[in-house]
């Protein structure tokens, strides 16, 4: 039972980093490459359209940890506390960015809006990144000093940084220097699947620019990535073994390759939902990989005194889970329902689309 | 410790309340949204088509707003009361999926269509994806209120020995006799504002000679569904609400309706006074005798315990916050059944439109129907101090436990900052759509 809803909420997480994923990186995009109105235009509304329904994901995502692993959901979110709070504060100008930019006729008010946009975007990219690298290196569960436990030991609390900024320090912060590296991660990934959405999406006049831009940066992705993966095994020597034990896990990190490797051919692909594809393997490998390597460990502890937060040792009971799971597999089904009719409807181009309050 | 949990309940305070004021408006207005499409798609009248879409530019930006306050909602249960979530995530958290699954989903995902797709889908189409988000937006309230009976009222659950709630019966969830009294006072509450925005931009129009056709339509919308609401507001659901809290909060009851002794026979029931917590006493009180043991239960002389007959630390913990906001609201849900009984007559007697003084009142009296939601929800969520579950699990029980209070009070600041700017871009864009009003814009 607590296997089923790991495995609905690592979905529903995923499909939350696919979705909003594109609009953080369309974000970026619009921030680094938008250059006329008309461009500053189209990027922007091919996020405005989106940011809203794919938000929910989250919303549902959050909604369904908290049900499901009460536990690991208090911890992680007292302990993350101010970074969460950050978190939801750009959500919020991102939010205000995409929604204010149409409503009144001038340049001035447009360019504001847009660089809050396109700047809000960027940071959260990077902090959701820094999230997953937390969870990837463990916190100081239980707020261990001199091998006493501070607090319960399923809480901890991080501060946004130690001044050494070391994942190897006792007392990690929130921001150290392999936590940024998985952040930038984070941004080019989604820089570049964002890319692939403005491309797919929009008539604009830099299409053919992002490609080059996808193809540079494919490259920086991959060797970022093989480093992370280098200081990873250092840093926390055991977290690559599940790939081993397992070895069916591979097809995991085998997504994700594969989206690397496929769009180093960006401009040969005939069709622009090739590019998006790939690119959407690349995020879902990338955060499937993450979770599969830590399995059944959803936050690693970094002391020896108390045990990491598994999805066992933090669940609902048993009662509590299965009844959710009645409406659960409904609620599943539905959101990928509303998801398709919605994109369905709202295909095609959007330059054309009426946006905006007139 | 003490500052912590200050912090902590007056962030989840200061930005419920401020979420609050828009959801309560496009609760509300879905449905007369839904209503004037309606209109449309029976007689084709153009009027009703313009009046539906220009009530969805206002409700896009409260819907907006809506969301990105509401978010905060659901991670403050985790950042600052982790100790609640931790204990209770088994019970609350089912409710609180189901909103997220079922019904912000459903809003959101059709919300787009219905704002950017009339030329897309056709008229009918159209309309059904305005009753989806209308849907949406009730399910959302109702699965929000499910989360708050079963804090109000736990029921269906036991409490392992390390102290969890745990789900034993998860039908209850929906059977709590709190829920459905809750449940349709709120949405008659927030139908209540919408309406009376609704005829307060209308009357706006007719005094201001312009869009007065629109005006007139908006005005007799708003003044025929803000009357018959106002009533139900107070009966039937206001009443079943009292009760409720006679039967289940005894004390809150007494807090509220400002008992501080216990009466013989019969309680009076208090319009004016000021509680003095020193002197365990109402000052200035204008009371008529009786009148509260009759109207809960049906008995002029039925007693009623008051403050004297519990613990201190039983009663709620605000006493004169709690029994002003009681008075607040029921105070002005009489003034609002009064002048809409106004109105009302006047337009069975087609004279509303040319009354200008009742027209000035409508157009002012648009803040207070959210005065009076929101002291609503004051009395609810007073009332059940000092617990977070009712009678079990004390509020200081339920803060995170490693957050310290400078932290909390960081964040307290940045969302009175964040609001503040967010109020007045809301405010600037409404003011721009109702000035522009109905018709589109010519280029």
């Amino acid at each position: 039972m607590e296997v089923f809803w790991y495995i609905i909420i690592a979905i529903v997480l995923a499909v939350f980093f696919v979705l909003d994923g594109y609009d953080f990186g369309a974000g970026i995009i619009h921030l680094f490459f938008a250059k006329t109105d008309k461009d500053k235009e189209v990027i922007s509304k091919s996020a405005g359209l989106f940011w809203d329904s794919n938000e929910v994901w989250l919303v549902a995502g959050g909604g369904m940890i908290f049900m499901a692993f009460p536990t690991f959901y208090a911890s992680v979110f007292s302990g993350f506390y101010l970074p969460l709070i950050i978190v939801l504060w750009l959500i919020m100008f991102r939010a205000i960015g995409l929604e204010l930019r149409g409503q009144f006729p001038f340049q001035m008010w447009k360019n504001i809006w847009d660089k809050v946009f396109g700047v809000s975007s960027l940071l959260l990219a990077l902090f959701f990144g820094i999230a997953l690298g937390n969870i990837m290196r463990g916190v100081n569960l239980g707020g261990v000093e001199n091998g006493i436990s501070l607090y319960e030991k399923h809480f901890f609390f991080l501060p946004l940084w130690d001044s050494s900024f070391s994942p190897t320090s006792n007392t990690p912060g929130v921001i150290d220097w392999f936590t940024v590296i998985i952040g930038i991660i984070t941004v080019i990934t989604l820089a570049i699947h964002g890319a692939n959405w403005v491309i797919l999406k929009t008539n604009s006049s830099i299409n053919y620019k992002l490609k080059t831009f996808v193809f540079r940066f494919n490259i920086i992705l991959l060797i970022l990535t093989i480093t992370s993966l280098f200081i990873w095994d250092s840093i926390n020597p055991d977290s690559l073994n599940n790939f081993i034990e397992k070895p069916y896990l591979i097809i995991f990190p085998g997504i994700y390759f594969t989206g690397i490797i496929g769009l180093f051919f960006i401009k040969r692909l005939k069709k622009e939902i090739q590019g998006f594809i790939l690119s959407t393997l690349v995020v879902l490998g990338g955060i499937t990989s993450s979770l599969a390597a830590i399995f059944p460990v959803i936050l690693p502890s970094t002391n020896d005194i108390n045990e990491s937060l598994t999805i066992y040792n933090t669940a609902s009971t048993n009662y509590g889970l299965s009844v959710a799971m009645n409406w659960g597999i409904i609620g599943f089904i539905l959101l990928f329902v509303y998801m398709i009719i919605q994109k369905r409807l709202m295909g095609g181009k959007i330059d054309k689309m009426e946006y905006g309050h007139p | 410790m003490e500052d912590m949990l200050l912090y902590d309940r007056l962030q989840f305070a200061f930005t419920i309340t401020f979420h609050y004021i828009f959801p309560q408006l496009t609760m509300g207005l879905s449905l007369l949204i839904v209503y004037f499409k309606w209109r449309y798609l029976v007689s084709k009248i153009e009027k009703y088509n313009d009046a539906a879409k220009f009530f969805m530019k206002i409700f896009a930006v409260n819907f907006t707003m809506g969301v990105i306050t509401g978010i905060p909602m659901e991670f403050q249960f985790g950042t600052n009361w982790a100790k609640f979530s931790e204990l209770t995530g088994n019970i609350i958290g089912q409710t609180l999926a189901m909103e997220g699954m079922f019904s912000f989903f459903l809003e959101s995902s059709f919300l787009v269509l219905f704002l950017f797709g009339e030329k897309l889908m056709g008229q009918k189409l159209h309309f059904l994806t305005g009753f989806l988000v209308f849907l949406g937006s009730w399910a959302s309230g109702y699965f929000i209120l499910a989360t708050n009976a079963w804090m109000q009222h736990p029921v269906g659950f036991e409490i392992l020995e390390n102290g969890k709630y745990v789900l034993t019966h998860f039908s209850a969830l929906f059977d709590n006799p709190w829920l459905i009294p809750a449940f349709l006072h709120n949405q008659i509450a927030s139908i209540v504002t919408s309406s009376f925005v609704v005829a307060g931009i209308g009357a706006f129009y007719i005094l201001r000679g312009k869009n007065i056709e629109y005006g007139k339509l908006f005005l007799k919308t708003g003044v025929v569904v803000g009357f018959v609401a106002s009533v139900l507001l107070a009966m039937p659901t206001g009443d079943w609400n009292a009760k409720n809290v006679a039967k289940y909060q005894p004390a809150s009851f007494a807090a509220m309706e400002g008992i501080f002794e216990t009466e013989e026979s019969g309680s009076e029931i208090v319009l004016i006074g000021q509680p003095n917590m020193v002197e365990k006493k109402l000052d200035n009180k204008i009371a008529v005798p009786n009148v509260l043991s009759f109207l809960t239960y049906k008995d002029w002389s039925k007693q009623i315990p008051g403050m004297d007959q519990f613990k201190a630390e039983e009663l709620p913990s605000n006493v004169p916050g709690l029994y002003y906001s009681y008075h607040i609201m029921v105070g002005l849900g009489t003034i609002f059944i009064g002048i809409f009984g106004i109105a009302f007559i006047l337009f069975w007697r087609k004279r509303l439109f040319e009354f200008k003084p009742i027209l000035w009142m409508i157009m002012f009296i648009v803040p207070f129907p959210y005065i009076a939601n929101l002291t609503g929800w004051y009395v609810a969520e007073l009332g059940r101090q000092p617990y977070l579950v009712y009678g079990l699990l004390k509020t200081s029980e339920g803060i995170s436990p490693t957050v310290s209070s400078g932290n909390t009070l960081f964040t307290l600041l940045g969302f009175v900052g964040l609001y503040l700017l967010l109020g007045i871009l809301f405010l600037t864009l409404v003011g721009k759509i109702i000035y522009y009003g109905p018709k589109p814009l010519k280029h």
